[in-house]
């Protein structure tokens, strides 16, 4: 009894840890990182969705599926990225603007094309019972996925070439123009990094929601929320950020429900923004220089 | 010579609008205003209901009208927004000058524009099932209400599966309401409420409600989830395995989740609705194939789809018997008690007290394979409740929804 009574709180402890690194992943780059207000983030997770839904549909094994919904969005994100993004890098309200518009164009431009909902593609794997619950393992496979996503981009962004030229472009992009590092071509590497992480989302939590337009909105609010209470670094910053959020998301909706999840949530960010203004890595940072 | 110019077209625009003033009632058209969501969050249900709109009216014109008159579509989309709904709401009473307005698929949004449409003593169709309530002249609610839904399917459910019942639902007027109304049923039955959780729109992440109810001795699930975010819910119950059957008065009949869904998710799904596509009359075959002849794309034609429709030769009848678009003339019509309509549904008739409908209850069962079946029909369900709480809108117009724990002041 004790067994299943703990192993219940951690799944559900895993399961909105999974949830907010997943949705954040993509944001922690684009955002946290670079700066970039994208409020069409929440399009790229729909783009990586339904690519994934379709090229399961056509027949693809469903992590190919979610690898193609990824690479797409990347794809996406890098032309996004050449023909706005790049230009409003210095002016931080247009770019807000103009993301917020491709938005727009994104959600009203697919319920025109392929209509208000999507077949979905039904979640895989199936359940496993401990004591008298019972579990999906899906879910387990996306909280194993969400912990190889940060050791994948800790390895990326500290142990690459790649990621050591990215992080100087993006903290002293002259300095590393005059080290001859080509700082267009990584910024549009970096955000084309981040939209393919949010497809990644997208594909990764396809098979286990509805697939319409707008599906992306639902990963917005938690995934900003991540991002503002961790600060600019993911691994300092938003990692612990989701554990600590997704602690109180698990017992606020444990012991009185969603609302109370959702509202506990936003609490803990207007606490830390009010006494972090940097963010949890900024505190940590701070504190061991 | 330019102030006599000037006093011609004076002259000139003077005669025209008299002219047209005294043409006005014989061949203008009778306009209609549809406020439906074309996008956001609830489009997957509604889209449908713009289109049986546009085929009720292609049909009443190509049958020469409403008394003559052609009629003429105002559509705004709404997009799942309350606040849109006041602003075309405003638009199509004040500027557009439409005779009467279809509108609505959320209560809230109902309730947004509702106090809109009594300001400027407007006639609103509100074509959606809801959790019931609404005594107001200025409306007219062909959609199903909870004496009709719920009445039927909770004691049907007790008896099938058990008395013990947890309660889902969406965290606003409409679940709220709904939610009580089940509580008092199943208390009238003599079973118990194991579990109740209110979730807020646009949550799509279940696992500890999927676990609470796995906790509960829930012998089955009632769930009175909205909009495409809270669908996510069907499958990631499935994927835990909670293999409990489920009792609905939102689901199939209005987001057609079995036919989104990959099988099995939906198993054992029980609804009560007054109109699915898959319902298997002449009447209703006969609607599926001329909607399907105009729309071939249409993903599924739901029981929304068919209450706009009847509402528009609803409207079509009230208009040519009291012989004019004017309000009261149409209420007093109402009044006589003896509107029906045989339509998609079977025969349905509104009721002059509340405004309401009756309609023929068809439960409808999702299979292991998304199959449905009809495992019962109860024919011509009166929207009783609110005439017996005192609601009659021949006599009075309080404008008001009521609820069960706050039923109209006795007097």
């Amino acid at each position: 009894m004790l067994f299943e009574t703990v192993f219940a709180t951690i799944y559900q402890f895993g399961d909105a840890f999974a949830f907010l690194v997943i949705a954040c992943a993509g944001l922690a780059v684009i955002f946290g990182m670079m700066g970039v207000i994208n409020l069409a983030h929440g399009e790229f997770i729909m783009c990586g969705a339904y690519v994934t839904a379709a090229s399961a549909r056509a027949g693809l094994p469903l992590p190919l599926a979610i690898l193609c919904g990824a690479l797409v969005a990347g794809l996406v994100g890098m032309v996004v990225e050449r023909l706005v993004v790049r230009h409003l890098y210095h002016r931080p309200l247009d770019s807000i603007i103009a993301t917020w518009g491709l938005s727009l164009i994104a959600t009203q431009g697919v319920l025109i094309v392929l209509g208000s909902t999507m077949a979905g593609i039904g979640t895989p794997l199936g359940a496993i019972e401990i004591g008298d619950r019972s579990y999906s393992l899906y879910r387990l496979v996306l909280m194993g996925t969400s912990i190889a996503l940060l050791v994948g981009l800790y390895i990326l962004f500290y142990r690459t070439r790649f990621g050591v030229i990215a992080r100087a472009t993006i903290q002293k992009p002259q300095m590393a123009r005059a080290l001859g590092v080509d700082t267009g071509r990584m910024y549009g590497l970096t955000f084309g990094l981040g939209a393919a992480l949010a497809g990644l989302a997208g594909g990764l939590y396809a098979p286990t929601m509805t697939m319409v337009p707008t599906m992306g909105v639902t990963f917005m609010v938690e995934s900003f929320v991540t991002v503002v209470v961790g600060g600019p670094d993911i691994f300092v910053g938003a990692a612990p950020a989701a554990a600590i959020l997704a602690a109180i998301r698990a017992a606020l909706t444990a012991w009185y429900g969603q609302l109370f999840g959702q509202i506990g949530l936003l609490i803990a960010v207007i606490v830390v923004i009010r006494i972090l203004p940097g963010g949890l890595s900024g505190w940590i940072k701070g504190r061991t220089r | 010579m330019i102030k006599k110019t000037y006093t011609c077209a004076l002259a000139a625009l003077a005669a025209s609008t008299f002219l047209a003033g005294a043409a006005h009632a014989q061949d203008d058209p009778i306009k209609i205003g549809v406020l439906e969501d074309q996008s956001g969050d609830f489009a997957a249900a509604t889209m449908v209901k713009v289109h049986a709109i546009e085929l009720a009216a292609k049909e009443i014109n190509e049958a020469g009208g409403i008394d003559g008159r052609p009629v003429e579509l105002v559509t705004y989309d709404t997009q799942s927004d309350n606040r849109r709904y006041q602003e075309f709401m405003r638009r199509v009473l004040q500027a557009d000058q439409v005779d009467v307005v279809f509108a609505g698929f959320s209560s809230a949004s109902r309730e947004a524009y509702r106090p809109i449409v009594n300001q400027f003593d407007g006639l609103a169709f509100y074509n959606n099932q809801y959790e019931g309530g609404v005594c107001d002249a200025n409306m007219i609610v062909t959609g199903a209400v909870p004496e009709q839904q719920f009445s039927t399917l909770i004691p049907w459910m007790m008896e099938k599966y058990g008395p013990n019942v947890y309660t889902i639902a969406a965290d606003y007027n409409f679940g709220q309401i709904s939610a009580e109304w089940v509580r008092e049923i199943v208390d009238e039955q003599g079973g118990t409420m194991v579990g109740e959780e209110f979730i807020p729109l646009g949550v799509s992440q279940f696992s500890q409600t999927i676990q609470n109810i796995q906790a509960s001795e829930a012998d089955f699930v009632v769930t009175l989830l909205v909009g495409a975010a809270q669908a996510s819910y069907y499958e990631q119950a499935a994927s835990s395995d909670v293999g409990l059957p489920m009792a609905s008065s939102v689901n199939v009949g209005q987001g057609y989740e079995h036919k989104r869904f990959t099988p099995p998710s939906l198993k054992d799904m029980y609804v009560t609705t007054n109109y699915i596509e898959e319902i298997d009359t002449p009447a209703s075959k006969a609607f599926v194939e001329k909607f399907r002849e105009m729309f071939p794309d249409e993903p599924y034609i739901n029981q929304e789809a068919a209450n706009s429709y009847i509402a528009m030769n609803l409207y079509k009848q009230l208009v040519e018997r009291a012989g004019s678009t004017d309000h009261d003339a149409i209420r007093a019509v109402i009044a006589e008690g003896d509107v029906c309509y045989d339509g998609p549904s079977g025969n349905v008739c509104l009721d002059p007290k509340s405004q309401h409908m009756s309609h023929t209850i068809y439960l409808a069962h999702v299979g292991e394979d998304h199959s449905i079946d009809f495992p019962k029909v109860w024919e011509d369900i009166e929207p009783y409740w609110l005439g017996e709480a005192g609601c009659d809108l021949t006599q009075n117009d309080p404008s008001a929804q009521y609820t069960p724990s706050s039923p109209p002041p006795a007097d």
